[in-house]
């Protein structure tokens, strides 16, 4: 086979990592709006946030056990198809996760199981401090995984020893700048996804009560809130989850978008001294300048600067994002490669541990219309995600939501545009930091790096990534459809989905009760 | 550097201890989902007896194999990439454990339900076996090259170790499951697992006893735990026949201590013996991390373990009651207030 390893390993993470990360910013977004949503209804006793947080609980379970399943082939992986990579960085990189297991999915499995079963068993300041548990876990965990990460961005806290990084300051790891402005950076981002996702549902709903007449208009444009007697859960009190989940999520968003917008901002000036060459292919800046490309295209069978077209460009702003004033030119590419040649070299190593590359030319340039529309597409669709906030906020002021099908089809799809805007960032840092695994530290630590080509493990042959690759793309592609479909079925249950006790109270159907005996609240 | 390694190396056997002994009888359970109750309503019986705790008892899994990779990266990759193959398989036997343990309750057709039935018994069956096939390889070596590589291609880890250890693990997940059915449920279903726990638990023990015993060739006095575990297994095989359920589990997990204890005495100071050269072998001292790494990870892991474990024990207080039918819900079918 002419298969190229490095290709297909890569391909292989790349695959169920992005995956993976559709899971987590709704696990961290939605659990912490649960979390909030409950506790509101702890200090105020208002079925409205019961009826929200079981609703939008239950969809967080039916997510969350998705993440859980996709994260195990994370903890794996490494050692699996990227053992050079385990065997160089282990001292360093397995700390963080070692750390993620112990302080946060402990935390996080064993309360959350406490939270599903301990509804009316549990004495209630205890239920609600079960989730706070799981949620804080969650978020401890996505820390310690950006730690890891951040490292192979920006390594720090090491010294070479026989030629390999020695963990010597465990803080410096743990307070990495890189890591900071990411964690933050990209809490900030699953809070978006969770907005939008309370958003969009609670707008077709709130459309489908008017639809089904049973919520209508007066003559002042605002809503007269009415009750129907023979759909589950949908009286009054269902109308204020809704409107009240809308402008919850709505705002979430829109406070979300100003976090992530001023931590990009931390996180873009920090990558233009960290990591020179991706940000110059992220702005597709062949040559040094101050202007910020609006609009720039290229042949994308050719990945060099000849190509390279600028149409439409912002003079000045380019400095702006980089050092903060209009005028100090920022470094292209151009610039850039004897740099980074001089400092790395021309060629890798003639060493058998780099198979069939030793001794390739290096390109220290990322694909560039990967990481320019990659990071494009990160700030257009989170762009897009608050704006449709915005618009929600406003056009539901009066109580409820026009009666148009498109719009409410136009929320739901809009759900997907934060979901988007987390994969193309992602896509693009990583993509940027190649052709390096570990990115060197010019700054600080300029030995610490490896290159991809070296990180594979050796034995691990094209055709077992492929197994691996394609078994796994097939089970999550139908896991996903899984996931959708179960989804769809409790959103257009409605509050009643997660809520037996609406149903039965409706039909006045006795709910069980074996003489003595004290039926679960809940039971799989 | 030996003394830090040392206590890593106990760490990490106690992490995979914890591992089998807790989800051990997660998987034991699903692997019995579609044999021990004929009913659905005692299928929901068996499912929720690990319900709140299974998946607190999984992390245990991805801690040893973190707490491997801080420790010792290079016994994490050359163990993870050695075994490729089977390990993506263990994955995906883990991930539909995990899916359908959610899932199942939420369709109501008759297909879906045992659809995710056998998704839960082969996902708990193959990774249980998948488990104890990984760590009798890892005691019984492997033909690694002095890089630490596995040499012969994608299968070279198909030998007698992994069918031995694949088969115990499979056996001992299998009892344990039943143990564990018998302490936590009532009626029909806590009947039925008690007398196929008397009749399955000796000779589902024959596979990992042999590899406990192998461990005596190695260190002579490893006869004494491997006689405890002996010992505790007949102890339990009794407290079964007795209807001592409480005595019964712990028993069993004296017995799967002992056992996994004298394994890995047996091994150590190696971590991953290499069959074609003593001299390639991984060891304490050749895989671990540096010292500044393991005193790090040993503070923290000090601090943090008793904490975990006392809220896992909190988290079993709360559901320390048997489960009987009576107790499971009426099923509740999500309705449709979207018709469109």
């Amino acid at each position: 086979m002419d298969l190229d390893p490095v290709l297909i390993g890569r391909w292989q993470f790349g695959i169920t990592t992005v995956y993976h990360f559709w899971m987590v910013p709704l696990t961290l977004g939605l659990g912490m709006l649960v979390a909030i949503l409950q506790t509101v209804y702890h200090r105020t006793g208002n079925e409205v946030y019961l009826r929200a947080t079981k609703f939008f609980g239950k969809l967080f379970l039916i997510n969350f056990i998705m993440g859980v399943a996709t994260g195990l082939v994370q903890e794996f992986q490494f050692g699996m198809a990227w053992s050079e990579y385990s065997r160089f960085v282990g001292d360093v990189f397995g700390a963080p996760l070692a750390l993620e297991a112990l302080l946060a999915f402990f935390l996080e499995s064993t309360f959350l199981g406490l939270w599903i079963f301990g509804w009316g068993r549990l004495p209630r300041a205890v239920h609600l401090g079960a989730l706070w548990c799981a949620v804080i876990g969650s978020w401890i965990s996505a820390y310690f995984i950006i730690v890891a990460n951040s490292w192979m961005q920006h390594p720090v806290g090491v010294e070479l020893v026989d030629g390999k990084p020695v963990m010597t300051d465990v803080w410096a790891v743990l307070g990495n700048n890189t890591a900071i402005a990411a964690y933050t950076h990209t809490l900030f981002g699953a809070l978006a996804v969770g907005g939008s996702f309370l958003l969009g549902i609670s707008w077709y709903h709130l459309y489908h009560r008017r639809k089904d007449g049973i919520d209508t208009v007066g003559p002042d444009g605002k809503v007269i809130v009415g009750e129907s007697t023979d759909l589950p859960g949908r009286d009054k009190t269902d109308h204020a989850v809704w409107i009240k989940s809308l402008r919850i999520g709505a705002l979430v968003g829109i406070i979300a978008f100003a976090g992530v917008s001023i931590t990009g901002d931390v996180q873009a000036k920090l990558m233009f001294e960290q990591q020179p060459m991706k940000m110059a292919s992220a702005e597709a800046a062949c040559h040094d300048g101050t202007q910020f490309s609006v609009l720039t295209i290229a042949d994308p069978s050719s990945n060099d600067c000849d190509g390279v077209q600028n149409i439409f460009e912002i003079p000045g702003l380019l400095s702006f994002l980089a050092k903060g004033d209009f005028s100090t030119p920022v470094h292209g590419v151009t610039t850039l490669l004897p740099e980074y040649q001089d400092r790395y070299g021309t060629h890798i190593p003639d060493d058998p541990r780099y198979g069939e590359h030793a001794g390739e030319a290096i390109n220290y340039q990322p694909i560039m219309i990967v990481t320019y529309w990659g990071f494009r597409m990160m700030i257009g669709f989170g762009a897009l995600a608050a704006g449709v906030c915005l618009i929600g906020l406003w056009w539901a002021r009066k109580g409820t939501v026009p009666q148009s099908k498109w719009l409410s089809r136009g929320f739901l799809l809009a759900i997907t545009a934060p979901f988007i805007a987390n994969s193309a960032g992602w896509i693009f840092t990583e993509m940027g930091r190649q052709p390096f695994v570990v990115a060197p530290n010019p700054a600080q630590l300029d030995g610490v790096y490896m290159y991809t080509q070296a990180a594979l493990s050796p034995e691990v042959t094209p055709g077992m990534l492929l197994f691996s690759l394609i078994s796994l793309t097939l089970v999550y592609g139908v896991l996903m459809v899984v996931e959708l479909r179960l989804l769809t079925t409790y959103v257009k249950g409605g509050v009643a989905s997660a809520m037996p006790e609406l149903e039965a109270k409706k039909t006045s159907k006795p709910t069980i009760t074996d003489d003595g005996d004290d039926v679960l609240s809940f039971a799989y | 550097m030996e003394v830090l390694a040392t206590i890593w190396f106990v760490l990490i056997v106690v992490l995979w201890m914890g591992y089998l002994f807790l989800d051990g009888f997660d998987l034991g359970v699903g692997m019995l989902l579609p044999f021990l109750a004929r009913s659905e309503r005692g299928k929901r019986v068996i499912l929720n007896t690990i319900g709140p705790v299974w998946d607190g008892n999984e992390v245990w899994l991805i801690t040893a194999a973190g707490a491997m990779f801080a420790a010792f990266p290079h016994w994490y990759a050359s163990l993870f990439s050695a075994l490729y193959i089977p390990l993506t398989l263990c994955l995906l036997f883990l991930i539909f454990r995990a899916v359908s343990i959610e899932y199942r309750g939420k369709g109501h057709t008759q297909a879906w339900k045992s659809f995710w039935t056998w998704a839960m018994a082969i996902g708990s069956a193959g990774t249980a076996f998948c488990v104890g096939a990984m760590l009798a390889i890892t005691t019984l070596g492997l033909p690694l090259n002095a890089h630490g590589d596995i040499v012969g291609g994608a299968f070279a880890w198909a030998s007698w170790p992994a069918l031995l250890g694949g088969l115990g693990g499979l056996g001992y997940a299998f009892v344990h499951g039943l143990v564990f059915l018998g302490l936590k449920t009532e009626g029909d279903i806590r009947a039925r697992a008690r007398s196929w726990a008397g009749r399955i638990m000796l000779p589902a023990a024959v596979p990992f006893l042999i590899w406990f015993a192998l461990s005596i060739t190695q260190r002579t006095w490893l006869v004494v735990p491997v006689l405890l575990a002996v010992i505790a297994l007949i102890g339990a095989f009794l407290a079964v026949r007795a209807g001592a359920e409480k005595r019964a589990f712990a028993l069993h997990g004296v017995y799967l201590v002992a056992g996994l204890g004298s394994v890995f005495a047996g091994v150590f100071p190696n971590v991953l013996p290499s069959t074609l050269d003593p001299a390639d072998s991984l060891t304490i001292e050749t895989a671990s991390s540096s010292d500044y790494t393991l005193t790090v990870m040993l503070i923290v892991t000090v601090v943090i373990l008793p904490v975990i474990i006392a809220y896992q024990i909190f988290s079993y207080r709360q559901f320390l009651v048997r489960i009987a039918e009576t107790h499971i819900p009426e099923a509740h079918k999500v309705p449709v207030a979207i018709r469109s």
